[in-house]
């Protein structure tokens, strides 16, 4: 479904990304681990059309999306879930959700997908009319996802969902993860937590300064020597 | 009770609806784009003559003269956009300032030069209509109904739309706005006709009561400010509020000593208030 071949890319002259190839298959759950500062999140933008690749191809079945703006990218069927989620504080639960179905597309199927974002995360119904600041940090990345979903997408892509909220907390997070996953999703997920990620994902790249340096199933990567030496710590 | 104060107060409910409506559409404007449009009370001023030359010179129907003023400020306001926001929304505010006060001086001459400085008035004298002693104009009450009715028609408009939601949601986060698939540059486009459409309809409203010469925009130009600022400027509620609230104080001043005195007394709340409240009067 997703293909990078060779992707280079930054913010002016800085760079943050030297030739990242990765490939995500239709169904697939695949997750980028790797430490801070290692260009997890300048990956999710180029994917997702905020930051441009100095080089390389996106494409998006078959399809070149380097160049294309973020708008339109998400007509296309990719959904990003930012870092820190990023919901509009101001706005209503229900209007962050409304504003996730705006490409004409998804307005079309507007209350059925958001009967279906309720169905699956019924505490959003609760809270509904209440601006979405309010809402506790596990709540927030339910609307971050749901908002994502009421976009129709056929990739997901999540961006260090787990990141600043409490351990109990993070725990929620992954078992709403495993849920997206077993409603058919095809998911890409950047994360610093390694050791839970690997548990939800069927296969996985280790990014280290802006370059893939391991790939592999995600039983492969939880054995393999280097990554419990580095990252898991046994 | 006093029907003369009775009276004022009455008339000062009515020039805030059509203040209330001009602040609506400035304090749109800055809080989706971030720009504060000096020149806007000078489009109210395109919108006036466009309104006395279609109907007091060229004999369209007053309706229809409406319709097009409002139509066309609020491509003028497109264009202001394009041609001046557009190419400086990345530089500093100042900039942003200077160059939208540089159009208010550019329509201020150009309308000079196409027509002259005389008072023209589209001589329209709507009845007066009389309740208990008390006379209210009707083209004030006109235009309060129509102010109202056009701050209301926003509100749905912002309320239920997807256009109306992201133009709510893009000051809150103007980086991930493109992740919802919204374009940003059309949403300014967008605001920036819906704030001209807005001058254009205040200009209907005011062309009715008032005389229009090229400066006619500077007499309620910082009136329009100070409200704006008052309600904390972006605030649209609190905008609508502080028109109200100055209305009255120049009504009600304006009967007790005269108006000159009523807009001295509507100045110095407004400078002692932003010594209390500097963030407005309905800001956090």
């Amino acid at each position: 479904m997703l293909s990078l071949v060779d992707v280079s890319a930054g913010y002016g002259s800085f760079r943050a990304l030297f030739g990242v190839s990765l490939e995500v298959a239709t169904g697939e759950t695949v997750g980028v681990i790797g430490p801070n500062g290692a260009g997890k999140t300048t990956l999710m933008r180029v994917i997702s059309g905020l930051v441009a690749a100095f080089a390389g191809a996106v494409r998006l079945d078959g399809r070149s999306i380097v160049g294309v703006p973020a708008h339109r990218i998400v007509a296309r069927g990719i959904a990003h879930v930012p870092e820190n989620r990023r919901l509009f504080p101001k706005l209503s639960v229900e209007d962050n959700l409304r504003i996730g179905a705006y490409i004409p597309a998804a307005r079309r199927h507007f209350a059925g997908q958001l009967a279906w974002v309720y169905q699956l995360f019924p505490q959003l119904q609760e809270r509904r009319t209440q601006p979405a600041g309010t809402l506790s940090g596990g709540e927030q990345q339910m609307c971050a996802i749901g908002r994502a979903l009421m976009s129709r997408p056929r990739l997901l892509l999540m961006d260090e969902p787990s990141a600043g909220l409490a351990p109990l907390v993070v725990q929620e997070v992954f078992d709403l993860i495993r849920r997206i996953r077993a409603e058919g999703f095809t998911v890409l997920i950047v994360e610093q937590n390694i050791q839970q990620v690997l548990e939800v994902v069927d296969r996985a790249y280790l990014l280290e300064v802006g370059a893939i340096r391991l790939s592999g199933t995600s039983t492969e990567l939880k054995n393999n020597e280097f990554i419990r030496k580095a990252y898991i710590g046994l | 009770m006093d029907l003369f104060l009775l009276e004022a107060a009455i008339n000062g409910l009515l020039l805030a609806g059509v203040l209330a409506l001009l602040t609506l559409g400035l304090n749109l404007i800055f809080g989706v784009i971030d720009v504060v449009w000096i020149a806007y009370a000078d489009l109210v001023m395109c919108g006036m003559y466009a309104v006395y030359w279609l109907f007091a010179v060229f004999g369209w129907p007053l309706p229809l003269a409406f319709v097009a003023s409002v139509v066309g400020v609020a491509v003028l306001g497109v264009f202001v956009h394009l041609l001046i926001i557009a190419p400086i929304l990345g530089s500093a505010p100042i900039n942003q300032l200077l160059a939208t006060g540089g159009l208010l001086y550019f329509l201020q001459s150009f309308a000079t030069l196409i027509f002259t400085t005389d008072f023209r008035n589209i001589g329209v004298r709507l009845p007066v209509l009389e309740i208990g002693g008390v006379y209210i104009s009707y083209s004030r009450l006109l235009a309060f109904g129509v102010a109202l009715a056009g701050a209301t028609a926003l509100y749905f408009f912002l309320r239920r739309t997807y256009v109306g939601t992201a133009i709510r949601a893009i000051a809150q986060d103007r980086e991930i706005i493109g992740l919802m698939g919204v374009d940003q540059r059309r949403i300014y486009l967008v605001t920036s006709a819906i704030g001209g459409a807005l001058a254009g309809l205040g200009a209907c409203l005011l062309a009715l009561q008032y005389d229009v010469h090229p400066f006619v925009g500077n007499t309620f130009g910082p009136l329009i400010f100070m409200i704006c600022v008052l309600g904390g400027l972006g605030n649209m509620i609190g905008g609508f509020i502080a028109a109200f609230i100055i209305s009255q104080i120049i009504a009600i001043g304006g009967y007790y000593f005269s108006t000159e005195l009523a807009y001295v007394l509507a100045f110095i709340l407004f400078i002692l208030l932003m010594f209390i409240r500097p963030q407005g009067i309905v800001g956090r």
